[in-house]
């Protein structure tokens, strides 16, 4: 037994109201478990969500936006520099969305040490031809390999083999929407009509649902050289360039970068898809708001039992004050007390998170949209677990502090003398 | 043992009582005890004694004058010194016992041991079964304090009291809640303590019979030392 004197008297006063003790523990595990079920579960919904959509996209897209041209021929001409030169209804001239020079640029992305991958891409309009119908479509033209490796290409096929579009010439995996609607199967070959009126056939070698009916219905994917003979071009035609970076957070400043280095438009992740972004902070922001309702309501809980203990054992105070324990020492035994019930009650609350998250993690959850997932998705991060007990230490340390302050303020010649 | 000098020494003490009107408890109130004396202090109710004795513990901190513990000022120490001192230099006996009754009655006599920290942990516990010994209550060291009776208690009360070694120990009518055959083994202990120790006592009591044994008797009346 080796444990200061002070801790040695706040666990004894903690015994000795084991029961109103246990009620406040309870209530800080009660906080701490639902928190714990809370924030896994919807930071796992939201990563759910958000990477239906952010696995597929790339951090920055390089591509050659139609605009129209900001440097118009007046501007040229010296003699109207100062004046005001306003054109209106400008149109875009000539505007080719194939980016130059894309094979130096590739190679330079390549070894930069930001980037973890470079998938080029071929986009193409075109037509599905069913019967005498026409159903507007695009096909992407990938780097099959590097979409498989970097983009979780797999994770969305719903049937056949994404390797195929290699392995195979003039083969495509459409779109699980386009699919039922041309009732295509794989093996069967479609007919499709490029933009400039040449009409291809294909062989179907996949299906792909990426849950949103929006792509399902109209994208489909083809190797890049596929695409390049569709569109009747060259093998170095490419009109987007996706980067993955090694960290997401350096996007916006990259897409900029690139944008200025090899003069052509970048778009990041986090600007094209601002509206996931504000719904996961808002989530987040209900999450801990209910949290911290929860702990707060804990702490009046401890805060009462606290100041109750503290008028029963007004007598004890006096005494440990008269034997030469300082205001600081008793202020300290209260608020070891406090934090005594918040690390156990916190502690258990941390384990009982866990206990429950395991058990929505069991609940199956199966939908069509949703090929990956099975069961509600939970989100096992160790960092909540930090924010639990640091949230309960902090709580219960707030609610301990008042009614030990009081005590250590009890002035033991009233309270001898009064008897 | 220093033995020259006082133990505790105060100079023109004077104190007021504001609640509910201004009343003047203590007036020029100057005492010294030296070392090894045997002190009471006897009075009618309401004559200041109790109010005095608290005045020279240091917890109450409101008064005007001097005090002196050991030849060192009390007037300039903060809270936290003045714990220091009491922890250190003086033990207290009460009226009512006030232990705390969560505690084993050894537990009891350690914990201003402990807080001293001077000995370690087993030195304190050997200590504090040397003095339970001394006062024969031994055999009561594992029993929860609140178990014991009333005279057994006070004696746990003095062995608390005498835990380090303190120059004076302070009692606030410390019979006054014993029948006389506990009050008699009460004071057989502290008259040993102070002639075999050398360690000061300062008794607050109103009883006759206990304060005409000691070796100096000071009697106040209305807030003034009269002999």
């Amino acid at each position: 037994m080796k444990k200061p004197v002070i801790l040695e008297i706040s666990q004894t006063l903690l015994l000795a109201r084991l029961r109103q003790s246990l009620i406040a523990a309870a209530g800080v595990t009660f906080g701490i478990a639902m928190f714990i079920t809370l924030v896994s579960f919807m930071t796992g919904l939201n990563k759910m969500l958000d990477s239906l959509i952010l696995n597929r996209t790339p951090h920055v897209r390089l591509y050659n936006a139609i605009n129209p041209s900001l440097d118009q021929p007046i501007n040229r001409v010296g003699e109207f520099d100062n004046s005001l030169n306003i054109i209106r209804s400008i149109k875009p001239f000539d505007s080719r969305v194939e980016i130059y020079n894309t094979i130096p640029i590739l190679k330079a992305l390549q070894s930069d040490p930001r980037v973890i991958a470079v998938g080029p891409k071929v986009a193409a309009q075109v037509f599905y031809n069913v019967g005498v119908i026409d159903l507007n479509g695009t096909v992407n033209g990938i780097d099959v390999k590097t979409e498989i490796k970097s983009f979780s290409f797999n994770d969305y096929i719903i049937r056949g083999d994404a390797a195929d579009l290699d392995r195979v010439t003039n083969s495509i995996i459409l779109g699980k929407g386009v699919a039922d609607k041309m009732m295509a199967e794989i093996g069967e070959v479609i007919q499709i009509t490029s933009a400039k009126g040449e009409q291809v056939s294909l062989k179907v070698v996949g299906i792909f649902q990426l849950g949103l009916a929006a792509v399902d219905d109209v994208q489909s994917y083809a190797s890049l050289s596929t695409t390049q003979k569709l569109l009747g071009k060259n093998d170095s035609y490419y009109t987007d360039i996706q980067v993955k970076l090694t960290d997401i957070s350096l996007a916006p400043s990259v897409a900029k970068e690139f944008s200025k280095i090899y003069r052509v438009d970048a778009e990041d992740v986090q600007t094209a898809n601002a509206q996931f972004e504000s719904g996961t902070k808002v989530r987040n922001i209900i999450t801990y708001a209910v949290s911290i309702t929860l702990l707060i309501v804990a702490g009046f809980g401890i805060y009462n039992i606290l100041n109750m203990m503290i008028y029963e054992k007004m007598d004890s105070i006096a005494i440990l004050k008269a034997t030469g324990f300082s205001g600081s020492d008793v202020k300290r035994i209260f608020i070891n007390l406090s934090l005594i019930i918040g690390a156990i009650g916190g502690s258990v609350g941390l384990l009982l998170g866990f206990v429950f998250t395991s058990l929505i993690d069991q609940i199956p959850f199966k939908t069509a949209a949703l090929p990956a997932i099975s069961t509600y998705p939970i989100n096992y991060n160790i960092i909540f677990y930090f924010i639990g007990i640091t949230f309960a230490m902090a709580t219960t340390y707030i609610a301990g502090y008042f009614p030990a302050r009081k005590a250590s303020r009890i002035d033991p010649v009233v309270i001898i003398r009064g008897k | 043992m220093n033995s020259n000098g006082n133990v505790i020494e105060t100079r023109n003490i004077n104190k007021y009582f504001h609640d509910p009107v201004k009343f003047h408890v203590l007036q020029k109130v100057s005492l010294a005890i030296t070392y090894g004396e045997f002190v009471s202090v006897t009075g009618k109710s309401g004559c200041g004694k109790s109010t005095l004795l608290y005045i020279l513990s240091t917890m109450d901190t409101d008064y005007d004058g001097e005090l002196l513990i050991a030849d060192q000022s009390m007037n300039k120490l903060d809270g936290e010194g003045l714990a220091k001192i009491r922890n250190e230099k003086i033990g207290f006996v009460f009226q009512f016992h006030y232990l705390l009754p969560e505690f084993t009655v050894l537990r009891n006599v350690m914990l201003p041991g402990l807080k001293l920290k001077k000995l370690s942990e087993e030195e304190v516990e050997h200590k504090a079964m040397a003095h339970l010994k001394t006062l024969g209550i031994d055999d009561q060291a594992m029993k929860r304090a609140n178990l014991l009776s009333g005279g057994q208690k006070q004696r746990v009360a003095i062995a608390r009291a005498l835990i380090n070694d303190p120059l004076i120990i302070m009692g606030d009518e410390p019979t006054g809640n014993l029948d006389s055959k506990n009050s008699n083994i009460v004071f057989d202990i502290f008259s040993e303590i102070a002639s075999a120790k050398k360690q000061s006592l300062l008794i607050v009591t109103h009883d006759e019979d206990f304060a005409r044994r000691t070796d100096r008797i000071v009697v106040m009346d209305d807030g003034k030392i009269i002999s």
